[in-house]
């Protein structure tokens, strides 16, 4: 930025002192002194400590037996795992209900976004209701409500609520059915990789037809029929071979099927919902901020009310949306975190939690565990950086 | 001869349709104006009275309002003596009570001093936030912890909707001045001060509070002389008003970028200082755009004090989660974070809406 001083001339600046550059660079070697002498007395201090209460320093307590067992486990572990088994564990753990709940966040807030802007005076009251309701309760009382207050409130595994008996829900979590690939599933899954593989190319296709000839294939369908039909149809062709595992009472418990810990489904049910909450405010603001004229100019151009909300209004607010929706994953996956009060084996619960305490290296282990998040961070924001370019105003 | 026929006075206007005016016109605009409406209209409607009539019933209607003990709790209704009986403990945690005075003197001064503080039509803002920034601190701290012939309370026995207030009240107070500062610093011209500055509102924007938390907990006692201990609610207090000020920054970052540098340069221009055109010039503009952005992180403050439960601080939330498993009280887990839900509710709600009113006060139409 140019600085009004930056333009004087040289001369006629005076003695040194006042001489902003100088004074400048005098105050920044101060900066760096103060700096560095606080980081060398922070060093110091830590490592006198360690060396006092005999704490091993270095990352060799990674390859040590960690256990102690965990809850849910996405890879194999067992007690005779190290700790940087316990490591990825917690991270995929996290990982897990981060993906889970950015999904239904978004789902959920993109509807209720949409319903604040209903003509209908039920719908949006009750869409505004909903916003104000749980953006201002604190996520954690909503972790510890569906945890304490309403899942492990459920009735024992033998009065369970079914869903058709084949979906249990009781105080031991979720019980749902769980697929089993046979041989020639691999058809399928292959099926659905070529026809997404297909399907975008056909959408570059159309975007150069449609800017060479201003006409427009009819994706509406042909995406669908790729994605989803040809999978189904060679699914179907290869003699469905997938069959399902579903849960059954047995003695105390249900077993077979996929289970999903209480503390998952506590976790997962109140980050959706308090994220939803500003993510459906987000859609609202960006959906408000395209001018009413460019739906006008839409009508005026004859255009159908769903080519004007998918061709003119929606690609015009997401340049709003997009940015303020990364903010909001990124706190998502940083809320997870509070998984460690409800003890959901996230990384914060199993690894800067169990591990810490029995290790006792907690610069190592605090260090490792902020970088993942920061790390993560700044691979969404990369992420989100990447499509916002792509789609952003290109103006003159 | 032609004749020409007049009208000597006007026809009287027509009414307008019956269903465009009053309630009928209202609920054909907003409920039935079409098929598709009516129907979402019904829809929502009995959603809303299947789901709205029994909690209503549940939490008003059939809940136990007087009582003393659990006993007097066998209906199916809320049992709102639940809450009574230990409003004491949640309000002061375990604060001694001969000594609960004293949280409540300061209760008043907090109140009265917010008041003042708010309500635009009360004058002296000057002299109030002096006397809230300055004066107010010192003795609530010497109210709360003691001397001065007060008994001294520990604060481990600090605890309940006060040590939330504690915590969110430093916290705002601290993390606002800090946050100004870095968000000069990140936008100043000098490199090494930028550099640290966008470093560390990186990082701290970068992990969870939790993390933070954690860190102040079990690596703070490593960083200083092993004889040297610092209270776990101060360290707790240091790496919130941290965390915070990072948000903070970015926050008025933001105002400050929406500032013609004009304004600096003429201030410059007029012989004023980095300071003089900061403090004078830049900063209450810059403020002023970002009033909803500081409130907004000032309500997220006050929702994450919930988070020093995690490290043992019995704040608001953590005596509500006790209370759940107190083996007397078995079963009312609902009625007490329906009761914690409101508390906090209430509190954020009215500082949204005060943002929402100050923004309209100081808008001026340019």
């Amino acid at each position: 930025m140019l600085r009004p001083f930056d333009s004087l001339p040289r001369r006629g600046r005076g003695p040194l002192w006042r001489d902003p550059a100088a004074r400048a660079l005098v105050f920044q070697v101060l900066l760096l002194i103060g700096l560095a002498s606080v980081i060398g007395l922070l060093v110091h201090n830590t490592l006198q400590n360690l060396d006092a209460r005999g704490i091993n320093t270095g990352f060799d307590f990674l390859d040590n037996r960690a256990g102690f067992s965990i809850s849910q486990t996405l890879i194999s572990y067992d007690g005779n795992s190290t700790y940087g088994r316990t490591f990825v564990i917690g991270l995929l753990n996290t990982l897990l209900v981060s993906a889970l709940g950015i999904v239904a966040a978004t789902i959920i807030g993109f509807t209720v976004g949409i319903a604040r802007l209903s003509p209908n005076y039920l719908l949006a009251k009750l869409a505004t209701v909903y916003v104000e309701l749980f953006r201002n309760i604190p996520l954690l009382l909503q972790i510890l409500f569906w945890y304490i207050a309403v899942i492990r409130s459920m009735p024992s595994p033998r009065q369970s609520l079914s869903l058709g008996d084949m979906v249990f829900l009781n105080g031991r979590g979720l019980f749902v059915p769980a697929p089993e690939p046979q041989t020639g599933f691999w058809f399928s899954v292959a099926a659905l990789l070529a026809g997404s593989v297909a399907a975008m190319l056909m959408a570059r296709h159309n975007r150069q037809r449609q800017s060479r000839t201003g006409r427009r294939l009819p994706m509406g369908w042909i995406i669908p029929a790729l994605v989803l039909g040809l999978p189904v149809m060679v699914f179907l062709v290869s003699g469905s071979p997938l069959q399902w595992d579903v849960p059954a009472l047995k003695g105390f418990n249900f077993s077979g099927g996929l289970t999903v810990l209480p503390e998952l489904l506590a976790l997962w049910i109140a980050l959706s919902i308090y994220t939803a909450a500003f993510i459906a405010e987000i859609v609202r603001s960006g959906i408000q901020s395209v001018p009413k004229g460019q739906t006008e100019a839409a009508r005026a151009l004859s255009l159908p009310p769903r080519l004007t909300m998918n061709q003119v209004i929606i690609p015009q607010a997401m340049r709003v949306i997009i940015p303020q929706m990364t903010s909001q994953y990124l706190n998502l996956i940083k809320n997870s975190s509070l998984a460690t009060a409800i003890g959901y084996p996230d990384l914060v619960a199993v690894f800067a939690g169990t591990t810490l305490n029995q290790v006792g290296q907690s610069v190592e282990i605090m260090a490792m565990t902020m970088a993942v998040y920061l790390v993560l961070s700044l691979l969404v924001s990369l992420l989100m950086n990447i499509y916002n370019a792509r789609t952003a105003l290109r103006e003159r | 001869m032609a004749t020409s026929f007049f009208r000597e006075s006007l026809i009287s206007p027509r009414k307008p349709p019956v269903s465009r005016q009053g309630l009928r016109g209202w609920l054909h605009e907003n409920l039935f104006s079409g098929p598709v409406n009516s129907l979402v209209t019904l829809l929502v409607g009995a959603l809303a009275i299947y789901a709205l009539v029994p909690v209503i019933e549940w939490a008003l209607i059939k809940a136990q309002w007087v009582g003393d003990s659990r006993a007097d709790c066998s209906g199916d209704g809320a049992c709102w003596v639940y809450i009574e009986t230990r409003l004491g403990s949640l309000i002061y945690g375990f604060y001694p009570e001969a000594q609960r005075w004293r949280v409540d003197i300061v209760f008043v001064l907090f109140v009265v001093l917010g008041i003042w503080l708010m309500v635009p039509a009360v004058p002296g803002k000057k002299v109030a936030a002096l006397v809230g920034l300055l004066v107010f601190p010192v003795v609530a701290f010497f109210l709360l912890s003691g001397g001065f012939g007060l008994e001294h309370v520990p604060t481990r026995r600090w605890g309940g909707l006060m040590l939330t207030l504690v915590i969110a009240s430093v916290g705002i107070v601290g993390s606002l001045p800090l946050g100004i500062v870095l968000a000069l610093g990140r936008r100043s011209s000098m490199p090494l001060v930028r550099g640290v500055c966008v470093v560390f509102i990186e990082f701290w924007r970068g992990v969870p509070l939790i993390t933070v938390l954690f860190m102040a907990s079990v690596m703070f006692p490593l960083f200083v002389p092993e004889d040297f201990n610092i209270d776990k609610l101060l360290r707790a207090l240091v790496g919130i008003m941290l965390f915070w000020s990072a948000y903070m920054a970015e926050v008025v970052r933001s105002g400050l970028q929406a500032i013609p540098s004009g304004q600096g340069e003429a201030g410059a221009a007029l012989g004023l200082g980095y300071w003089q055109r900061m403090g004078l010039v830049v900063l209450p503009q810059a403020l002023k755009l970002v009033i909803p952005g500081i409130v907004n992180t000032f309500i997220a403050l006050f929702k994450d004090t919930t988070l020093v439960l995690i490290i043992g601080l019995f704040d608001f939330l953590a005596l509500i989660k006790a209370g759940t498993s107190d083996s007397s009280w078995l079963g009312f887990a609902i009625e007490g974070f329906v009761f914690a839900a409101l508390v906090y509710w209430i509190f954020c709600f009215g500082m949204s809406r005060y943002s929402q009113f100050i923004e309209r006060r100081l808008y001026r139409g340019h």
